[in-house]
């Protein structure tokens, strides 16, 4: 990718594009502060069933469970937190590519190819996850349409899980450029703003999985 | 207040600054932020001229009790649009032509930190602007008003096409004002020239620093309540679906914690071009600079603490009310403060008073009017009797035409010569004045009455007898006299363009940094990147700054002889943004526009991101 | 912000970006598996409490929670983005804003009553 101010003059000495993502970031957070914001106003005012933390029999007889499944989530909650370590390994060795690699250590943790590929694996686990979670809750009666809790946290995960696709296709560009021809400590800008959107959206699913999964 | 002799430039022309770029190919694929600044300039105007049409079909229904010009479906659809033609289309973009032509000038850069998303901010908010106007020539333009109260904005209240192409218009004008937002972030903080501290900016460059801010927070919350208004009228969720035990007041609040900083988005743009106009006037240093900044990042924080004032008749409770209405009125201490620095300004100044000056001073006096009228409503009591009633409508247009559009008149008087080269003509300007001066005041004033007599808003009609007939005849004129206002700036404007008196590098003697190269500015702005050590470097710099000037106030030399390297041309992000747009028609037209949207916007974008910026540095 | 020092020497800033590192001390391998161990940590604790009935339904709950969510937010922001490294304008921007999204989600489960009802007697 290019790279605009690198050769120009700047007040500060750092790069525009890593001001950029800090400030996209900044926005961010008042994005999923709203989503957040709504799906917790809205938590116990659905009418009907099903409920995240409460059983529920409707008026046709139908037994519903709470819904949320929290070891599920757990385990994609840490599937996540993996990927930002493997993320922050991704941009160590990009920026340490040129360093000298004496120990099989040193070989696996100065591959950003491997890591770049764990981060994108971890991240698409995560998805798939997600996606067993939202099936799994279409089949026990709950979709976008069926009361608030439903609208507001397909609402609210779905743009989660569009953000963190987003971080995938974007890791999965960077890997091709890998390939391509090599990234190296010129790359490690284009890396390092990768790495701050995806561990904000790390951070992100922190909040969510505090707030709407455990909190009862 | 010693005044750095301006070198004398060698030959005075408005000569097109850029060799070999013309016609409409060289305006597609501008990435040039000045051009990209004339752009948003032009169709900005053309979309307050759309505006001010609105506003005077519905001037011409309610001149007399029981008009019948339009009707009441119509009218909805006319208030609806003027209200979100005016904000979104014709005061934010008219304040982003500014950012664009102004910021990197004033501090001292050769262009914005992202030329090519500058282009594609432009454009989204070019195809976004059509695609919210076009539905008003075939009856469907949006009519919830510009607010579009959920659930009255949903399916079931409103099953036609109207809502729809007001929740994906303003979706898609959202991104031009994220995108813009982050350039220029990035802009004010990185590309200031060396010397050019933060406390050394201009004040507007603050301002619009401040603003972007107000932009980057306030736009990802009305993003949700669309995205949530959205998935209900296309897909079915219920986020405003009252029987399903949705709180009618979600939307409300979601829209005006966007809706309160948009205000100061709206205005403090103008603040910061008036802050230029009255020390170029008065010619003397802006009074306690260090306040107005203070004062400003202070409106712009406690921006975010009002939004709830709007809404003090549904009933929050005794804590939300005094708590919003004590922040309310805390915000008018920094307001306050910016006005008397102002008036300090020009006291005891050497004042001059050219058109641009009194369009500065016209700001003062209304938008101090405006002001008051709003603290008047910051009390919750006072505020059940003037809500929705034209007295708001009386104080909200004496804060937006009365401030930011007189700002940005202002604005256009004192830096039409350096965006053309030419001066637009006083005499006609001064016309100009006199005229919208009278018009603002006859519309505007008697709504204060007409409001206390409890004449609602957004009414299509109304009977005779109830004492607001004479209120609303005089309301009347006065929007035909800012009719007639306008025609002579218009007819200024495009003259003056062609026909006007050659500027010069510095026609007002101003003192600040975008004064020191020639109008227009050659396309790299500066030949060296300018030495700073003032805030006004034309008026009290030293020798460094004289050489900065005197050496970028030469022209005639093509950034080739400079070695100076300028970004590509190119159409990549005109076609991103188009791409974009296609993809949001697809909800409303045929759902496979969508996906194509979506895939020649994916190819667009990698294309855009792949390709180089600009040639190879030596 | 550490204003205008720096690099007037278009050679000196392109060479400073050669080495990748953009002003900031990026911590190692032996400060991310810490890291990680934590967060993990943090994450077993959070969910282990939750399948303790009675202190789930204690006052104490959602106040653990909430903290140790808290400071799995702060270290993945301090560490894994360096934010504690980096250029304190990089933690302006993002803690500016932060503040500003946390209060006005305060405000809002405040006005929507949701804030009454959790802290208050009774639940």
């Amino acid at each position: 990718m290019s790279a605009p101010a690198a050769a120009h003059y700047t007040s500060t000495g750092l790069d525009s594009r890593k001001i950029a993502i800090w400030a996209f970031i900044g926005s961010e957070c008042m994005l999923f502060v709203s989503l957040i914001s709504t799906y917790l106003i809205y938590k116990g005012r659905s009418i009907v069933g099903p409920f995240p933390h409460e059983a529920w029999t409707s008026p046709s007889g139908q037994h519903f469970k709470p819904i949320l499944n929290i070891p599920v989530t757990s385990a994609s909650t840490f599937v996540l937190l993996m990927s930002s370590l493997a993320m922050v390994l991704a941009l160590s060795a990009v920026q340490n590519k040129e360093l000298p690699k004496r120990t099989t250590g040193d070989r696996i943790l100065g591959s950003s190819k491997l890591w770049l590929w764990m981060t994108a694996l971890l991240g698409t686990t995560f998805l798939g996850f997600q996606a067993f979670e939202f099936t799994s809750f279409v089949h026990e009666g709950l979709t976008i349409r069926t009361n608030l809790f439903g609208s507001s946290f397909f609402t609210l995960t779905g743009f989660h899980g569009a953000h963190v696709t987003a971080g995938v296709i974007w890791l999965l560009t960077l890997l091709a450029i890998d390939y391509r021809r090599g990234l190296g400590p010129k790359d490690a800008l284009n890396v390092d703003i990768a790495a701050l959107y995806w561990h904000f959206v790390d951070v992100v699913w922190i909040a969510i999985f505090t707030l709407v999964y455990l909190i009862k | 207040m010693a005044t750095t002799a301006l070198p004398t430039t060698g030959t005075l022309t408005a000569a097109p600054a850029y060799e070999g770029q013309s016609g409409i190919w060289s305006w597609l694929t501008t990435v040039d932020h000045k051009r990209i600044g004339v752009l948003y300039l032009f169709t900005a105007l053309t979309f307050f001229l759309i505006g001010g049409l609105e506003a005077e079909i519905i001037r011409l229904q309610l001149q007399g009790p029981n008009g019948h010009v339009v009707s009441a479906e119509l009218y909805n659809q006319l208030f609806t649009m003027h209200g979100t033609t005016m904000i979104f289309l014709a005061i934010m973009p008219l304040s982003a032509a500014f950012f664009n032509f102004l910021i990197p000038l004033q501090i001292g850069a050769r262009d914005v930190a992202f030329p090519r998303l500058n282009a594609f901010s432009y454009w989204v908010y070019l195809f976004g602007g059509i695609f919210i106007t076009l539905p008003i020539l075939f009856n469907v333009a949006p009519n919830g008003g510009w607010f579009g109260y959920a659930p009255l904005s949903t399916r079931p209240f409103a099953p036609g096409l109207n809502i729809d192409f007001w929740v994906i218009g303003l979706q898609i004008l959202g991104v031009s004002s994220l995108a813009a937002a982050f350039n220029f972030i990035t802009t004010i903080i990185n590309l200031r020239a060396p010397g050019m501290t933060l406390m050394r900016m201009p004040m507007f460059t603050w301002m619009s620093f401040v603003v972007q801010f107000l932009l980057v927070l306030a736009f990802p919350v009305i993003t949700v309540a669309l995205v949530f208004l959205l998935f209900d009228r296309f897909f079915g969720t219920q986020f405003y679906e009252i029987a399903a035990g949705a709180d009618p007041l979600l939307w409300q609040h979601l829209f005006w914690i966007f809706g309160h900083p948009e205000v100061y988005i709206l205005v403090l743009p103008a603040f910061g071009l008036v802050s230029e106009v009255l020390p170029t006037f008065s010619s003397k240093p802006l009074f306690g600079y260090p306040v107005m900044v203070y004062s400003g990042m202070l409106i712009g924080v406690l921006g975010f603490g009002v939004w709830a004032h709007h809404m003090f008749a549904v009933g929050m409770g005794p804590i939300g009310d005094s708590v919003f209405s004590l922040v309310t009125m805390l915000i008018a201490i920094p307001t306050g403060v910016k006005i008397f620095n102002w008036i300090a300004t020009m006291a005891q100044g050497q004042l001059r008073f050219t058109t641009s000056m009194m369009f500065g001073i016209g700001l003062i006096a209304l938008f101090t009017i405006g002001g008051i009228s709003g603290v008047m409503h910051s009390s919750p009591p006072a505020d059940l009797q003037q809500t929705d009633t034209y007295f708001i409508v009386a104080h909200f247009h004496y804060v937006l035409f009365g401030g930011s559009i007189m700002g940005i008149f202002a604005g256009i008087y004192l830096y039409f010569p350096k965006i053309t080269g030419r001066m637009l003509d006083e005499g006609l300007g001064k016309i100009h004045f006199w005229v919208n001066f009278v018009g603002m005041n006859l519309t505007f004033f008697p709504m204060h009455f007409s409001g206390m007599l409890g004449m609602p808003r957004r009414i299509y009609t109304y009977d005779s007898g109830q004492g607001w007939d004479t209120f609303n005849m005089m309301s009347s004129i006065g929007a035909y006299i800012l009719a007639v206002a306008t025609m002579i700036f218009v007819y200024n404007f495009l003259k003056s363009r062609k026909h006007g008196a050659i500027a010069g590098a510095n026609p007002w003697g101003a003192g600040t940094l975008e004064w020191t190269i020639p109008s227009p500015p050659p396309e790299y702005n500066f030949a060296v990147l300018p030495t700073v050590t003032s805030r006004y470097p034309l008026w009290e710099g030293d020798e460094r700054d004289a050489e900065s000037a005197r050496i970028n106030s030469q022209e005639g030399k093509t950034a080739d002889e400079l070695h100076i390297v300028l970004p590509y041309n190119t159409i990549k992000p005109m076609i991103v943004a188009g791409s974009m747009v296609i993809m949001f028609c697809g909800l409303i037209f045929a759902k496979p526009l969508i996906f194509i949207g979506a895939a020649s916007m994916v190819v667009s974008l990698y294309s855009w991101l792949l390709s180089p910026l600009e040639p190879e540095h030596h | 912000m550490e204003h205008d020092s720096t690099h007037s020497d278009p050679v000196a800033v392109a060479d400073h970006h050669a080495h990748g590192d953009d002003d900031a001390y990026h911590p190692g391998w032996s400060t991310y598996w810490k890291v990680a161990l934590i967060l993990l940590v943090i994450t077993v604790v959070e969910v282990w409490i939750y399948y303790i009935p009675s202190f789930s339904a204690s006052r104490a709950f959602v106040p653990s929670l909430l903290a140790m969510s808290a400071i799995k937010f702060g270290i993945v922001v301090a560490f894994y983005m360096h934010l504690k490294y980096d250029h304190k304008l990089f933690r302006a921007l993002f803690t500016g804003p932060l503040f500003i999204a946390a209060t006005t989600l305060i405000a809002l489960l405040f006005l929507f009553g949701q804030l009454v009802a959790r802290f208050g007697p009774g639940k």
